[in-house]
């Protein structure tokens, strides 16, 4: 199970799920720029359009879209107030220091719709992608720096394999802190130093196997003669289908329409 | 009665795409003094189950019951109830932190509020029933070998002196000869000083020894709970949940079946070598009065 319990990945069949992770992570790209090019009402519903489709395709149910925004929230809330109160213009209401303009209403709410679009947008790449599927698509968008002597692979494999070792280290994290609670541990109680004190029969444990665990990997990798990127090959290897050069061609007239609409202004 | 479950669920992950349902309306009751043994297939369950018992893991419904009161109801003091039920954890030797082994031991004991002279006798006593020697005592836990650290983890429960001891397959990774000793020396304590005893093991053989009775797990359901013997002779039910009865078990009725008239439900082999002898020697007494009679 490990790999599938990290991040938000929902497991399902969908066109988007089978989708190339490349074009995923760069039409999310495309969607980010075209969000904030985008000023009139017509601008905005074609971006609400695009994101409602993206949802309806990806066949993750809304209460996991939604369950992302909650993290943004308190984010989106503060931004919201700024705008709300400190855009000049025509005043409405007048309180005490603070001044609402109209201005300020439009500015708050054309930045909330905008977060809102932002992060439910990016959540539905991450809610169709496995972080690994991931990993290997920036790996091959960012080749190119390999040439100025980036180690793109490396960095990649570093990637995967922290990624592959939270859920391991949670579960390793949440077993010793039973186990430690079943000898009479005392995790919640106390004041701070007390608390702080209270956490070394935990950290001393994990730290103890995330070393060997980390040994046991090398090992084994260079039982495997793993020698990092140059020559290497892979086992699936991304490729286009069809099905992904259809949707290169959709983003691509997104953010043709996308551009149109910013510059007229509707 | 000493723990009650009754009507047990466990889910994991509930509300999440990854929802495992590990514990499906568990029924229980165990009484003290008890040796239990607990087996089923991997994933079936057992660690689940047991964590229940020391208040480690919340019901998603049903209730647990030790001496009769709810250990989660509103304000009953389970850090108190970890003393009284003593878990060993699958794979323990994870759980060792200190500089040094007796240390390490006295952690329990320490929590429980004992004083030092106390938690140090206490360490010492629970190192030497698991056989780990003196001068083992000043050495770093991270220095010793697999055996001797699930030794020392063992230990470290024995120390709280519980009066209900769960272990989690304690015996995975030991030498036969370690492995007889420890479980030797829980049949000790049990027998002595009439502690309730647990155990979760893949072994049958040592089931069949120790356990006076046995519980089957299988996708999170009691599938069997009876003495051993009476378990074991469901061996055709047992391998389709993909266990087994011990070997001795197959051999006896491999036996019957070529027609020798022994005890199929014989659990060790010292019982099977009995019956078997038993069997010849009334075979050949048959047929000594046969040729007799042929003869006459
Ligand atoms: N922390 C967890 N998160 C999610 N699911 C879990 C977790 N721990 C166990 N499970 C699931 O619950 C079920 C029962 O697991 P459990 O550990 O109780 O099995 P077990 O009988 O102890 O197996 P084993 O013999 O391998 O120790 C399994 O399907 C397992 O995948
Ligand atoms: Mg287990």
């Amino acid at each position: 199970m490990g790999e599938i319990t990290l991040g938000q990945y929902y497991p399902t069949n969908s066109i988007l799920h089978r989708l190339d992770p490349r074009v995923k992570f760069l039409g999310t790209l495309v969607y980010i720029v075209a969000l904030f090019l985008v000023r009139g009402p017509v601008g905005y519903a074609v971006c609400a359009a695009a994101l409602i489709s993206m949802i309806v395709l990806s066949k993750v149910p809304f209460r996991y879209v939604l369950k992302s925004l909650k993290p943004v929230v308190l984010i989106m809330a503060v931004t919201m107030l700024f705008n709300l109160l400190l855009t000049p213009g025509e005043v409405l209401w007048r309180f005490w220091i603070f001044k609402i303009t109209e201005e300020g209403i439009r500015m708050a709410a054309k930045m909330g719709i905008r977060l809102v679009f932002l992060v439910s947008g990016s959540s539905i790449m991450t809610l169709t992608t496995t972080p690994n599927a991931l990993t290997d698509a920036m790996e091959r968008l960012f080749g190119f720096l390999k040439i100025i002597h980036v180690p793109v692979h490396e960095i990649a494999m570093m990637m995967s394999i922290a990624l592959r070792f939270i859920p391991i280290l949670t579960e390793e994290t949440d077993k010793i802190k039973k186990a430690q609670i079943a000898r009479g541990a005392d995790f919640e109680t106390g004041g701070f130093v007390k608390r702080m004190r209270a956490m070394i029969p935990l950290l001393v444990p994990l730290f103890v196997s995330a070393f060997r665990r980390a040994n046991d990997l090398a090992m084994a990798m260079e039982a495997r003669c793993y020698h990092g990127g140059a020559g290497r090959t892979q086992m699936k290897p991304l490729r286009y289908r069809k099905a992904d050069y259809i949707a290169w061609a959709v983003v691509a007239a997104f953010l043709a329409v996308c551009i149109c609409l910013s510059v007229t202004g509707w | 009665m000493l723990i009650e479950i009754q009507d047990l669920c466990y889910t994991y992950g509930e509300g999440t795409v990854y929802e495992v349902m590990a514990l499906d309306h568990v029924n229980l009751k165990i009484g003290e003094g008890e040796f239990i043994g607990v087996i089923g297939h991997t994933g079936s369950g057992k660690s689940t189950l047991i964590q229940h018992l020391n208040g480690l893991i919340k019901p998603t419904s049903g209730r647990i019951l030790f001496e009769g009161k709810d250990i989660w109801e509103e304000g009953y003091d389970r850090r108190s109830l970890r003393t009284h039920v003593g878990l060993v954890f699958q794979y323990p030797e994870n759980q060792l932190f200190e500089t040094d082994v007796l240390t390490d031991v006295m952690f329990g004991p320490k929590n429980e509020g004992l004083t030092k002279e106390e938690c140090e006798q206490r360490a010492k006593m629970a190192l030497r029933q698991v056989g780990i020697s003196e001068d083992l005592y000043k050495v770093s836990p991270f220095e010793l070998s697999g055996g001797q650290k699930r030794r020392v983890a063992v230990a470290g429960v024995l120390a709280m002196d519980p009066e209900v001891l769960i272990l989690d397959e304690p015996t995975a990774g030991l030498d036969p000869g370690g492995r007889n000793e420890l479980l030797n020396q829980i049949k000790y304590l049990r027998d002595k000083r009439g502690i309730t005893v647990i155990l979760v093991s893949h072994s049958m053989e040592d089931m069949a020894v120790y356990a006076n009775r046995l519980i089957v797990v299988h996708e999170g359901k009691i599938a069997y709970d009876d003495t051993p013997r009476n378990v074991f002779t469901h061996h055709r039910e047992l391998e389709k949940m993909g266990l087994s009865a011990p070997q001795i078990t197959y051999v006896m009725h491999d036996l019957k079946a070529r027609g020798l008239e022994v005890d199929t439900r014989a659990l060790t082999v010292n019982e099977a070598a009995r019956s078997i002898l038993m069997a010849l020697s009334l075979r050949k007494s048959m047929k000594t009065a046969e040729a007799q009679e042929k003869q006459d």
